[in-house]
């Protein structure tokens, strides 16, 4: 009995915790973000925002939770059911199962597998599936439309996405997400060697993530939100959610990828008495505050130019530079061993 | 083997869509992502305008003008009131002329700046358009404090204007021309040169000058495809022969000449305003023949003659002698006439309508062709379509 205790119940009870106490602030995050995006836009275009639901508007994302879960939900007839009401889930899921690999600071990670990047891979390819389902469930031209541009759109930019991760492996030899923080901790931080990288995964991560000015998927004046037409209450809601949580997920992968993760930005006092989790959090909330700022200030694209963005210079590019890369590394004998 | 049969993707396009600018209703044949055809479906804003104006006194019908085009909604009345008042053979007084003038190219701001920023909506770009509204509700301001109302003024009267402007009006429209372009900076700043608003503009939709010519283009979209045609230079009215202003012209006709062509026409517009007001003159807004004009409140309580003519004026309204003409105006999407004919009696025997929409929205078929579903929608937002008035 005392064995089970302590070798599988005890555990368990500490995994659960653990997911906890990852999802809430990450829930809260996502809420939050919305707020956080009605605002900025809102001084932006030099109007207020949300600011009557609670003081400056706080409590806005609850309310509109909130109001969302008292919505009726509306299946169409024509739709198939089973894939329509799945699709959101599976979005939102995946948006939330991502962070198991996310380190928050030294030792803070729930699964600190040797595979990390290659399951944040995995996972971010298998988004597309729900936004496909959704399209192609709902039975309905737009939401088709833009569900097939939402495929081809996540998988061109997943490529080059790819391609820079290989580049920044390279530098670490680990696809372990906290040695590459630590390897960054040993030299500098990979934005420095790498800008153009972390340019195009910034832009990338945009695309991967449909928002402005890659937002085609959903592109209000041309599809009239794509592919989450039909969709209504807590099924529109979880996609609303997964939406956010994937931006947050990507400013965090960037984030540790190339900003260092949790390290602060100078190794002295008074940074170092700052807290790892607070500089991971501030670093991914200016990522955020940039992929707001491009949705006040640009137009979209189109799809066909979209694409070429994706094959004809992202991805050639990325390629090059992992040949720079590897060339570099082979020639200062920098090679991680 | 026989070979698939590949059908074409129609998509019912409208009219609840939030680019179709109101009510347009397109059925899309889609090859993919390619429009293979785009069939406007029209009729859903019908409200039998020019066959009601047939039903009332020429007074009655102003404010019908106003409802047609309900973004630049004096302008209409402009047309109207002339056409009346070349059938009775009357001049508006030169103050009124003046105000017209004035109140004409407030209207084209006010039209210039929806499209413009709507348009850059419909391709992705969601701030001007926020700028833009806060600078069109000063503008409407001014309509208000002039005639009382914010869209549906019915300010232009035929004989004049309804009354003259409030005090301060013309040194407040005034301080606004001043202050203006740095917003319109700041929106040009947004558009002009970023490169994914030229990607999605430039080389879209293109109309050569023998395609507008022929399919009745007028207005910006006109002059966007380079042909220099604008009626206030070209049969001036009003106060136009006494302005000084340029006619900006675009080169290849596509979307970003379209939306080049009116940014450049508002800064026009602001030095036709200054100018307006900096030469008006004194003197009365209405022709002093109270047949047509109603006399003053004042005069009703002294004068007999007076009374008996408000009476008749808003009872009976004035006849028109018999005749019939085309009074064409430059409004802020082109050529808009009014064909009135006239039977003698106090009310129109037939009142045509020409909007210059209407043909506009003829080219988007061919405008389309080809291009793909997002440029489509570059295309509507680039003709300025306003359903109030291609419906009628």
């Amino acid at each position: 009995m005392d064995e089970f205790w302590s070798g599988y119940l005890w555990p368990a009870i500490l995994i659960v915790l653990e997911i906890a106490a990852i999802l809430v602030p990450l829930l809260i995050a996502i809420a939050y973000l919305t707020y956080a995006e009605r605002k900025v836009l809102g001084a932006m275009q030099l109007r207020k925002g949300p600011n009557v639901v609670g003081p400056f508007g706080l409590l806005q994302p609850f309310a509109d939770g909130l109001k969302l879960l008292l919505k009726e939900t509306v299946v169409p007839s024509g739709a198939s059911r089973a894939a329509f009401i799945v699709a959101p889930g599976l979005t939102f899921a995946l948006a939330l199962v991502a962070w198991a690999v996310i380190p928050f600071s030294e030792g803070w990670v729930l699964a600190n597998i040797n595979v990390g990047i290659l399951y944040l891979f995995a996972i971010s390819s298998m988004g597309v599936y729900g936004i496909i389902m959704a399209g192609w469930a709902s039975n309905s031209r737009y939401a088709f439309l833009g569900g097939l541009r939402s495929a081809a759109q996540m998988v061109s930019y997943e490529v080059s996405i790819g391609f820079v991760m290989i580049s920044v492996l390279l530098c670490v030899g680990s696809l372990n997400l906290t040695d590459i923080v630590h390897a960054q901790q040993r030299s500098i931080w990979f934005v420095i060697p790498h800008l153009p990288l972390f340019v195009i995964f910034f832009v990338s991560g945009l695309a991967e993530t449909n928002r402005s000015p890659f937002d085609l998927v959903e592109a209000e004046a041309e599809l009239v939100t794509g592919y989450n037409v039909e969709y209504s209450s807590i099924p529109f809601a979880l996609f609303f959610l997964g939406e956010y949580g994937n931006m947050i997920l990507m400013s965090a992968i960037i984030t540790i990828l190339f900003l260092g993760g949790w390290l602060p930005p100078l190794r002295y006092e008074p940074f170092t008495w700052v807290p790892g989790v607070i500089w991971l959090a501030l670093k991914i909330c200016v990522l955020l505050f940039g992929m707001i700022w491009v949705r006040a200030t640009f137009p979209r694209y189109r799809y066909d130019q979209l694409m070429r963005l994706g094959w004809k210079v992202f991805l050639p590019f990325s390629l090059f530079w992992l040949v720079l890369t590897a060339g570099v590394l082979e020639a200062t004998g920098w090679v991680p061993k | 083997m026989s070979e698939a049969e590949i059908k074409h993707y129609s998509i019912n396009f409208g009219p609840q869509h939030p680019a179709a600018h109101g009510v347009l209703r397109l059925v899309l044949e889609m090859d993919g992502e390619v429009v293979d055809r785009a069939d406007p479906h029209i009729g859903l804003l019908h409200r039998g305008t020019e066959k009601l104006i047939e039903y009332k006194t020429y007074a009655q019908a102003v404010p019908y003008f106003d409802r047609l085009d309900y973004v630049c909604p004096m302008n209409q009345e402009h047309a109207f009131a002339r056409a009346a008042e070349k059938l009775l053979g009357i001049e508006a007084p030169p103050r009124a002329q003046y105000i017209r003038v004035l109140y004409d190219e407030i209207g084209r701001v006010l039209n210039h700046i929806l499209n413009t920023t709507t348009f850059a909506m419909d391709v992705g770009a969601i701030t001007p358009v926020l700028y833009g509204f806060e600078e069109r509700e000063h503008l409407l301001a001014f309509y208000e404090r002039v005639s009382g109302s914010r869209f549906h003024a019915a300010y232009y009267r035929v004989g004049g204007v309804a009354a003259d402007l409030p005090a301060g009006l013309a040194e407040d429209i005034m301080a606004w021309t001043e202050r203006f372009p740095k917003v319109l900076d700041d929106i040009e700043t947004l558009l002009d040169e970023n490169r994914i608003f030229k990607m999605r503009t430039v080389d879209i939709g293109i109309v050569s000058e023998e395609q507008a010519l022929a399919w009745g283009f007028t207005g910006p979209n006109l002059r966007a495809s380079g042909v220099p045609w604008d009626l206030r230079k070209a049969q001036p009215y009003a106060a136009y022969d006494q302005m000084e202003f340029d006619i900006p012209v675009g080169k290849n006709g596509d979307c970003y000449d379209r939306y080049m062509v009116r940014i450049e026409e508002i800064k026009q517009s602001l030095a036709i305003m200054r100018q307006a007001i900096e030469k008006m003159p004194t003197g009365p807004v209405r022709v002093d023949d109270h047949k047509i004009t109603p006399p003053s409140r004042a005069e009703m309580k002294r004068s007999m003659e007076s009374l008996i003519h408000h009476f008749k004026l808003f009872t009976e309204g004035f006849h028109v002698p018999e005749g019939e003409t085309y009074t064409a105006i430059e409004t802020p999407k082109g050529e808009f006439a009014v064909y009135l004919v006239a039977d003698g009696t106090n009310r129109p025997y037939r009142c045509h309508i020409r909007a210059p929409a209407f043909p506009h929205l003829q080219g988007i078929d061919f405008m389309s062709k080809g291009h793909m579903l997002a440029d489509l929608v570059a295309n509507i937002g680039s003709i300025d379509i306003v359903f109030g008035e291609i419906d009628r």
